[in-house]
Order: C-alpha cells, then sequence, then structure tokens
C-alpha cells in the first residue's frame, strides 16, 4: 500500500495539462523511474521551480487539474517522486482515473474549501494526511491542525485499497 | 423519458455495474500504438499475464515517431511489433502502412455505429463522428482492455450541440469546434459527451465530423458523438457491404444509435453559425480563441498541416486550392504530413503533393510528426507555430514554443502571406490583382 501523507506543494494555477506534468520527449522512456527527474518541468507558474518539489508527497492546485493527453506518464512521474495525492477543484476525466487505476489519490474539494486551503496555508510549511475509510483529510500546521472531509465513490475506494484497476479486473473479469 | 445514444451504448455493453456509477463495458475494439502500448505490454509481460482478449478486436499502429528517430523509439515499435506478432494481431501497421491512428483506423472500417472503443490517447474522442463511444484512456485501462475486452467508465451525462445556418466560404468545421470549445472553456464538458447535431453537422463530410469530435477532448469531454446517416454508410460501405443487402439496409440498421426526441441531456445549446469567421487561438489553451480577422498579421516562423484533427485528403485538397501556383513566404518554413497512406496515395495521384511540393512545403511521410514535438518540426524556444493541430499547450511542439491552431485553409494562407492570414481575404486580394 502506498503512502497518502506528507508535506504539501500548493500550485496556484487551473488548468495545468500533462505536458505541463511530463512533456511529450520523455513519453520514450519504458520506465517508469526514468520520468523522475522531469516532473512538472515545463510547467508555467511564476516562482514555480522544480527544487519546489523536494521532499513533497500531496499537490493541491485548483480546477481542471491533469488536462489534454491520456498518458499515465503523469501519474507515473508523480508516483516516482512518492507524491501519491492530489487534492484539486476539479480534474480531466482521464487523469482522474489513471490516479484511481494506479491506486493513487486525486480528490475533489468544493471551490470555496480550496480558497480555504490556499488562503490559509499556502505560505505555510503543512503536511496533510488522507484517511481512506473515514474519507476525510488531516491538515496540520505549526498553528493548526483541522479535519476536512471529502466525497469519494465506492468504486475508486475500492481501486485505492486493492492497489488498482489491473489486480481487480483481473480477479472479476 | 428517452436515451441518449451514449445511454443506449452503455446499454448494450454493460457486463458489470460493481458499485453505483461504475459501468463496466464489454469492449468491441482496443485501438493501440507504439507509446503508451509498449508499457503496458511489458507490465502485462512483469504480471505473467502476457495474454489478449481478441486478436481480431485489437488494431495497432506505429505513428507517433515513425520511422524510428532513435534507439528508444526503436525499442517502443519493436515491442509492439513483436507483441503484435505473437498474438496474431493481423491488423498492425508497420512502417510505409502505417499513419495517424485516429486516421487509419476509420478509414480501414474498424469503426461501426455502435460500438464501444478505447485507445491509450486522448483523442480517441475523434471516432464518435461514426456514432460510436470512443474514448481516451491511460496505460492501466488499455492494459486491461488487452487483457479482457472491458472497461469501467462513470456515466456521462450529454452536452448536445445544435448547429444551424451554413458555413460562410472559407469557414470549416475547425472554425466551428474552436467556436465551441471558446463556449464551452477548457473544462465545459468534463466527464460528459458531447452529440453534434443539426443541419450543419448532418451536410458534413465524415472528415469533418471526425474534425468536430477531434477536439471534444479540449473541453473536457468524453467523447464527441454525431449520429450515424447515409454519409456515414457511404464512407464504411466497401468493409460492410456484405452485412447488409442494400446501404438502406444498413442506415435503418445503424439508425437505431440515435438519440431519442425526449433524452434528457444536461446542456442543449443551439448555434446559428451562419456569421461565423474562420477562427484561431492564442496563448496556451484551446478555448483561448479568436478570429483570424484579429490575429490578423501575427508573424510565425512555421507552418503545420496534418494530425488527426486536420491531415485527411478533405483539409489537403483545401489546403492545395490556396497554393495552387503560389510559393510561401521565404520568412517561413512549411511541413505537410498526410495523415494516412490513403490519403498520401490520393493527394499523390490529384497532383495535391506536387503543388505542396511547388510552394515550398517539405512533405512528410504519414505521421502525428510535430504535432506533439516528439519526432519532426520541433520548434525552437520564442519560435511560433501555425498549425491544424488540436493543442496549443506550452512546450507541445517544443520547449518555449508557441501553438496557434487554425484550419487547413487559413494555414496555407498563412504559409503564403507569411503572417496569420484569413484565407478568404487572401483569395480576395489576389482576385483583385487580376
Ligand atoms: S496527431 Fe497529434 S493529437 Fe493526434 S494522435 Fe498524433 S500526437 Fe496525438
Amino acid at each position: 500500500m502506498k503512502t497518502f501523507s506528507g508535506s504539501v506543494l500548493f500550485l496556484d494555477r487551473s488548468d495545468i495539462n500533462t505536458d505541463e506534468i511530463i512533456p511529450a520527449k520523455y513519453l520514450t522512456e519504458i520506465t517508469k523511474e526514468a520520468l523522475k527527474p522531469f516532473l512538472l518541468e515545463d510547467l508555467f507558474l511564476d516562482g514555480f521551480s522544480t527544487s519546489d518539489l523536494l521532499n513533497k508527497a500531496i499537490i493541491v492546485t485548483r480546477e481542471n487539474f491533469g488536462c489534454g493527453s491520456s498518458r499515465e506518464h503523469a501519474p507515473w512521474a508523480l508516483e516516482v517522486n512518492e507524491i501519491n495525492v492530489v487534492v484539486a477543484e476539479s480534474f480531466a476525466r482521464i487523469f482522474r482515473q489513471n490516479m484511481y487505476n494506479c491506486g493513487m489519490f486525486a480528490i475533489e474539494l468544493p471551490k470555496e474549501t480550496i480558497d480555504y486551503l490556499f488562503r490559509n496555508y499556502a505560505n505555510k510549511k503543512v503536511t496533510i494526511s488522507i484517511n481512506v475509510d473515514n474519507s476525510a483529510i488531516l491538515i496540520e500546521s505549526d498553528q493548526a491542525s483541522e479535519k476536512i472531509a471529502f466525497k469519494i465513490g465506492e468504486f475508486d475506494k475500492t481501486l485505492v485499497k486493492e492497489g488498482g484497476w489491473v489486480g481487480y479486473a483481473d480477479k472479476n473479469y | 423519458m428517452g436515451k441518449t445514444i451514449a445511454e443506449k451504448i452503455f446499454d448494450a455493453h454493460r457486463v458489470d455495474e460493481p458499485f453505483p456509477d461504475a459501468h463496466v463495458l464489454r469492449l468491441d475494439r482496443v485501438f493501440c500504438h507504439e507509446i503508451t502500448t509498449p508499457i503496458a505490454i511489458t507490465d502485462l509481460i512483469e504480471r505473467g499475464m502476457d495474454r489478449v482478449f481478441d486478436p481480431t478486436k485489437i488494431k495497432a499502429v506505429i505513428d507517433h515517431v515513425t520511422p524510428a528517430k532513435d534507439s528508444k523509439t526503436a525499442e517502443q515499435e519493436k515491442i509492439l511489433r513483436d507483441w503484435s506478432r505473437r498474438h496474431g494481431i493481423k491488423d498492425f501497421f508497420d512502417v510505409g502502412r502505417n499513419g495517424v491512428c485516429h486516421a487509419i483506423f476509420p478509414e480501414k472500417g474498424f469503426v461501426r455505429p455502435g460500438f464501444t472503443i478505447i485507445m491509450g490517447d486522448s483523442h480517441t474522442c475523434t471516432h464518435g463522428a461514426f456514432g460510436a463511444f470512443a474514448a481516451g484512456t491511460g496505460t492501466t485501462d488499455l492494459e486491461v482492455g488487452i487483457l479482457k475486452g472491458v472497461c469501467a467508465f462513470h456515466f456521462p451525462k450529454t452536452i448536445k450541440m445544435i448547429i444551424t445556418g451554413e458555413l460562410k466560404p472559407g469557414v470549416y468545421a475547425k472554425d466551428l469546434i474552436l467556436f465551441i470549445i471558446k463556449e464551452l472553456t477548457v473544462n465545459g464538458a468534463t466527464n460528459m459527451v458531447i452529440e453534434f447535431t443539426g443541419p450543419v453537422v448532418d451536410a458534413m463530410s465524415m472528415e469533418s465530423r471526425m474534425t468536430l469530435c477531434n477536439m471534444a477532448i479540449e473541453a473536457g469531454g468524453t467523447c464527441g458523438i454525431c449520429y450515424p446517416d447515409m454519409t456515414t454508410v457511404d464512407y464504411l460501405w466497401d468493409h460492410i457491404k456484405d452485412e447488409f443487402s442494400s446501404k438502406e439496409d444498413a442506415l435503418s440498421e445503424y439508425s437505431k444509435w440515435v438519440s431519442d426526441f425526449d433524452a434528457e441531456y444536461e446542456q442543449i445549446y443551439e448555434f446559428d453559425i451562419s456569421d461565423l469567421e474562420p477562427m484561431v487561438t492564442f496563448g496556451y489553451k484551446p478555448d483561448q480563441v479568436k478570429t483570424v480577422a484579429e490575429m490578423h498579421g501575427t508573424k510565425v516562423d512555421q507552418i503545420y498541416i496534418g494530425s488527426c484533427t486536420n491531415g485527411r485528403i478533405e483539409d489537403l485538397r483545401i489546403a492545395a486550392s490556396i497554393l495552387k501556383d503560389k510559393k510561401i513566404s521565404v520568412a517561413v518554413r512549411a511541413i505537410v504530413s498526410p495523415a494516412s497512406p490513403d490519403v498520401y496515395g490520393k493527394a499523390l495521384k490529384e497532383g495535391i503533393i506536387e503543388i505542396f511540393h511547388e510552394a515550398g512545403f517539405c512533405v512528410t511521410n504519414p505521421t502525428c510528426g510535430a504535432c506533439l514535438g516528439m519526432s519532426n518540426g520541433v520548434l525552437a524556444d520564442g519560435e511560433v507555430c501555425a498549425a491544424t493541430t488540436n493543442r496549443n499547450f506550452n512546450g507541445r511542439m517544443g520547449k518555449g514554443g508557441t501553438v496557434h491552431l487554425m484550419s487547413p485553409a487559413t494555414a496555407a494562407a498563412t504559409a503564403i502571406a507569411g503572417t496569420i492570414t484569413n484565407s478568404n481575404l487572401f483569395k480576395a486580394s489576389i482576385g483583385e490583382k487580376k
């Protein structure tokens, strides 16, 4: 089972596409591990540098994260950097499905909650941990700690628990 | 309450509903290319599951980087080639017989109304032009598709587009879809199917319908769908004539794959597009769209005509009609990639390749080529490309490059002028001089 807790990287932009998460020129790699140094290499975001990814385990971002190409290299590039959770206002369908198919979390929270997280935590040292069974995220900084509930379908939850879709499908179909 | 075409296809293919809103569908087709499939194959081998559910329903092509450009791409191609041979996948299109997946698979008659199709490629939505449910997936879904012939989906809601009026001369399906994406925004159709209907769509060729459906994903859509009609039957006829006694027969069979009049929609839009102008993108998102007139004179460095959006014969014919007896500007370079061997062959016979060649275009083999900056036609930092492709993301055609999406007509006019130019204005000014 993967770990679903750790330090948070806030990416204050909507529509971050899969070409930005992992550029097409790296799609010739045939191992996931090879993608590691290139995560978010082409991200358009003032003030962002790939060194910000160091020791981060969770991304919190805005709308429509992972739009564009179907490349599962995007979740894999996150996975090999030990980022197994993205929290956003919304996701592109294929990216979201790819995350759960890999046994990772793509958690959607309402706009107000995302706004609140950015307002209160974006410039602080923050950790988040996900409780799968209670469908809750625990967010902690030096000063505060709070629980935020999220919605997740039974199917997605099962995929995370079973470690992905291949194992589940092989057992059931 | 009636049903949408997507609901009907789901009902006809559902094999399981293990959880609320998790629909496991039986697949009629699993399409594969050399970028996203090899890693699925390798993983299946590692899991000791190197099997395929049905070699006749799996189709594979090398298209993104072809011929191989280096050892890594050669290795990807080899994995796909060896796997196709090992499992008796007869419809595998190797170098020389290959073309862009979403152009070659429909041409070969692999897509039928009412089908379910997945591929590890987001523009799989293109095949909805035939009245199919076709969706891009990641490699894991592809892997399960290959192994078990099933895929799970949440139930997609449907947006209906009713397109009325008449497209002006010089305005094409590409301009229409850019306009629609601007209206919907880049996630306006997320988790939804977009039905393209109305007299304008009814009058369109299959090529134009594929252009519309191709870019459904650019609004976040799961699939674009057009209703099958006689145009669909005509396009498929060579491949289906043994199954039906007449075209009318085929049409009556396929006509079950349309939405009921009282189907429920998430949203219905009606656009009269009689005043629609040629459109072009600016910026780095496909919903950043202006008229070509507003962008007139924008400098470009490269022109690219091709891709699964606009590399079909109709597109090349339109571009050639503008390029005939003209030369491209010395300030630019231009590339055309016919999307399939069939397109290339027709373009050769019709003298279209000669027109491109005489105009100063680089004519490549059928490939995705410059579309995703992986093989040829990569931009340098700060360069600008006028392209008939579908994505203008930053870095898409090369780090630091900018892409303006447009129709083949606008791209051809832009190649001649060296700056973004309306094909009508261009034609008109040429006419006036005479
Ligand atoms: S032409 Fe471009 S968008 Fe189409 S399949 Fe190839 S790379 Fe993807």
